[in-house]
């Protein structure tokens, strides 16, 4: 029924079967829907925050899906500004997937407002010394970057690149590519730094706040870093995760594990760092303030000192070490726990520098806050996972994502 | 001789709350609702989202009989004025939209809610959790709205509020003074309601910069502390204490470290 | 934003901040409009029709 849209040498499910899976995506998506309309007509009494969670499990959802979003502006930067040709075969899908985490992340925020009509006052009234202002205006102009990176790839349908206006606007996109990653690459260095400096500059939070340079808090620099090293794991493990869906290989092993690599290495240079980080911070920034390292890992049902070596040696040290031995990566299970080690990493440090930050006492007469979210914040977090299937859905179907693919699996 | 003027001029309004006197009545946290219009919910036994500009904690020295002691503590917003006190405290730096400001001349931080679009990174920044979010639209039982203050505005649903010291009394009074050809208020003509509804005298406000004033001398007892001193948000509300233990409980300190 | 936002300074924050946002923008803008004025350029002269980027 689609066929005349769906890329020339690549085979695609029924029409019957593929509208069977959107329709149940779309169901998650339409309960999403439903919780995030009950959210902005009745207000955020909807959920289970409260004055000691201000920030919640939606401020979580929306840092790590810019952290792990991040393996576009990565991905995109070693492909165009360092060279790395080979990575032109995922850098689509690495697109893609920026795309949609980058779209779900306003769409979170715009719900997470108390007053969502109000939501532009941050661009018109902005104050430029707020880490979250920093935040606001280079996610909004790196989503518009990453719209323009995706746009080119919808021009490549077969029906829309007939008409010679889109096929010659396709064109020039891609021409100029490399200026619009660059340019999204220096964005993305200051939103992911940004975001890292949302809980760094609060000096009233012990257990956030971070010494810094200028205005930066460490944070800044390691957010942006653990983005660069997570996010192309995510490119990876979503990648692969389509692959055992559509039961088709789509990119070569070389260039998954030049990505891992990548990766890997960065993973291990980040981890070293915020040992080095965590250790002052421990040593120092906290004791100055009045409190010791347990202070922040005891007396309360949830957050011990395992959470600290789940984030720092499990899902850090050990993907690092996976992921620059070559055994490792050549290894599809090793791997595979690597990749999927790293993001959770990435999950747990934002998990982390939001939950727990807010969860700490810091008067000595208070107690730990405990927090689970209600249902409709867990729907509004879900709703872009259901969004994600779809949009990715609807690109592999009809769009030419991975150049690979007709290689990968000649038609018999 | 100019500097020196303007240097008078400049006020920092504070308070000093004598903790051995306070009883834990409550009048200042109702007198506090009353006067600022202060929305509640039909069942406040939930805390959390309840909204307390003036909020008393109850203290104990966790010991048992015939050591045990308590010790009631009001803490309003703390109006901080940030490392060096030039007035970047916890909550100003970080709102995205300048919904929240410090008064170079008074040192009251404010909140301007027609302006706050909820966000509510004051609220993760603030140590005391002295900034609430309106979760709910206010509603005041029936007839209750004409009692309502005319001076203060009604906050909206979805935006952070907090203690202003009263603001808006401070405006009466500088209009007052004006009105009479004067530039410079008294003492008592710009006291907060907590202030004045304490029926122990355990609240002192005034400017702390001001040698005329009774603050200006009580944050000088050698019983007088801030909260959180430590994290350098340089409050200006002082608290006094007789009792060591209550001295102590408000900051944090290391296992076995002197104060 | 701008500079007839009351909020406005012509301070070193202002400037570093600010100057970073509209230098990104004029980037951006700028590549779109070649982008775009290009395509249409030559969609009107039939030109470069058998260029293919894959």
């Amino acid at each position: 029924m689609d066929s005349a849209l769906i890329p020339r040498g690549v085979k695609r499910c029924p029409t019957w079967q593929f509208a069977l899976w959107i329709g149940a995506a779309g169901a998650v998506l339409l309960w999403g829907v439903f919780a995030m309309l009950l959210c902005w007509f009745k207000g955020l009494n909807q959920t289970n925050m409260n004055d000691s969670y201000g920030f919640a499990l939606w401020i979580w959802a929306d840092l790590a899906v810019i952290a792990l979003g991040g393996g576009a502006f990565f991905t995109g930067f070693l492909r165009y500004i360092v060279g790395k040709d080979e990575l032109k075969n995922i850098i689509n899908y690495a697109v893609l997937i920026g795309f949609i985490c980058y779209s779900s992340a306003l769409l979170i925020l715009a719900i997470d407002i108390g007053q969502p009509l109000r939501g532009w006052f941050i661009f018109w009234h902005a104050n430029v010394h707020s880490m979250l202002t920093e935040v606001a205006f280079c996610l909004t102009c790196y989503f518009g970057v990453l719209t323009i990176e995706y746009v080119p790839l919808i021009l490549e349908n077969r029906q829309i690149d007939k008409v010679p206006f889109f096929h010659r606007l396709g064109h020039n996109m891609h021409e100029i590519m490399a200026v619009f990653a660059a340019t999204g690459a220096f964005l993305s260095f200051f939103h992911q730094g940004s975001l890292g400096g949302v809980s760094g500059v609060l000096f009233g939070r012990p257990f956030g706040y971070r010494e810094g340079i200028f205005i930066w808090p460490w944070t800044f620099f390691l957010y942006t870093w653990s983005a660069a090293a997570c996010g192309p794991c995510f490119t990876i493990m979503i990648t692969k995760i389509t692959e055992k869906v559509t039961g088709k290989r789509l990119v070569k092993q070389n260039v998954i594990e030049l990505l891992a690599k990548i990766s890997g290495w960065m993973i291990g240079t980040y981890i070293i760092a915020k040992i080095i980080d965590t250790w002052y911070w421990a040593k120092v920034t906290a004791p100055a303030a009045g409190f010791n390292l347990m202070d922040f890992y005891s007396n309360n049902p949830f957050y011990g000192i395992w959470i600290l070596v789940l984030e720092i040696v499990i899902c850090g040290v050990v993907p690092a070490i996976i992921l620059t031995s070559e055994k490792g990566r050549k290894n599809p299970a090793a791997l595979m726990t690597a990749i999927i080690l790293a993001v959770l990493g990435a999950c747990v440090n934002r998990w982390v520098m939001v939950l727990q930050v807010m969860a700490v006492p810091v008067l000595t007469f208070e107690n730990w806050v405990m927090y689970y979210p209600s249902w409709q914040e867990v729907a509004t977090t879900i709703l872009p996972v259901a969004y994600g299937v779809i949009l990715i859905s609807l690109s592999y179907r009809y769009l030419p994502i991975f150049p690979q693919e007709q290689e990968l699996n000649p038609e018999v | 001789m100019k500097e020196e003027q303007s240097k008078e001029k400049v006020k920092k309004f504070g308070m000093v709350i004598d903790l051995d006197k306070c009883t834990g009545c409550g009048a200042c946290m109702v007198a506090c609702m009353a006067e600022n219009n202060v929305p509640f919910k039909e069942d406040e036994s939930k805390k959390l989202d309840s909204i307390t500009w003036l909020r008393i904690y109850k203290l104990t020295n966790g010991k048992s009989f015939p050591d045990a002691d308590i010790c009631y503590l009001p803490r309003p917003c703390q109006h901080c004025g940030g490392k060096g006190d030039h007035g970047h405290s916890p909550c100003v730096s970080v709102c995205p939209a300048t919904a929240t400001d410090y008064n170079k001349e008074t040192g009251i931080v404010s909140q301007i809610y027609t302006r706050c679009f909820g966000c509510r990174y004051c609220m993760a920044a603030c140590p005391y959790h002295a900034r609430y979010f309106n979760w709910w639209d206010p509603v005041w039982p029936d007839g209750m709205e004409k009692y309502l203050s005319p001076n203060v505005s009604v906050r909206m649903r979805g935006v952070v509020e907090k203690c202003s010291f009263c603001f808006h009394r401070y405006q009466l009074a500088m209009d007052k003074a004006y009105y009479e050809g004067r530039r410079e208020i008294e003492e008592t003509e710009y006291q907060t309601a907590c202030t004045q509804s304490c029926p122990a005298n355990a609240i002192a406000f005034g400017d702390l910069n001001n040698s005329g004033h009774a603050v200006y001398e009580l944050k000088k007892d050698k019983n007088a502390f801030r909260l959180l001193e430590r994290l350098q948000t340089n409050p200006k509300v002082y608290y006094l204490s007789s009792r060591e233990w209550v001295r102590r409980a408000g900051d944090n300190y290391l296992k076995d470290e002197k104060k | 934003m701008f500079p007839f936002c009351f909020e406005w300074m012509w301070d070193m924050s202002h400037m570093v901040f600010m100057g970073g946002l509209w230098y990104a923008l004029t980037i951006i803008g700028l590549g779109m409009t070649f982008c775009i004025g290009k395509a249409f350029y030559d969609t009107f002269f039939d030109k470069g029709k058998d260029d293919n980027h894959h």
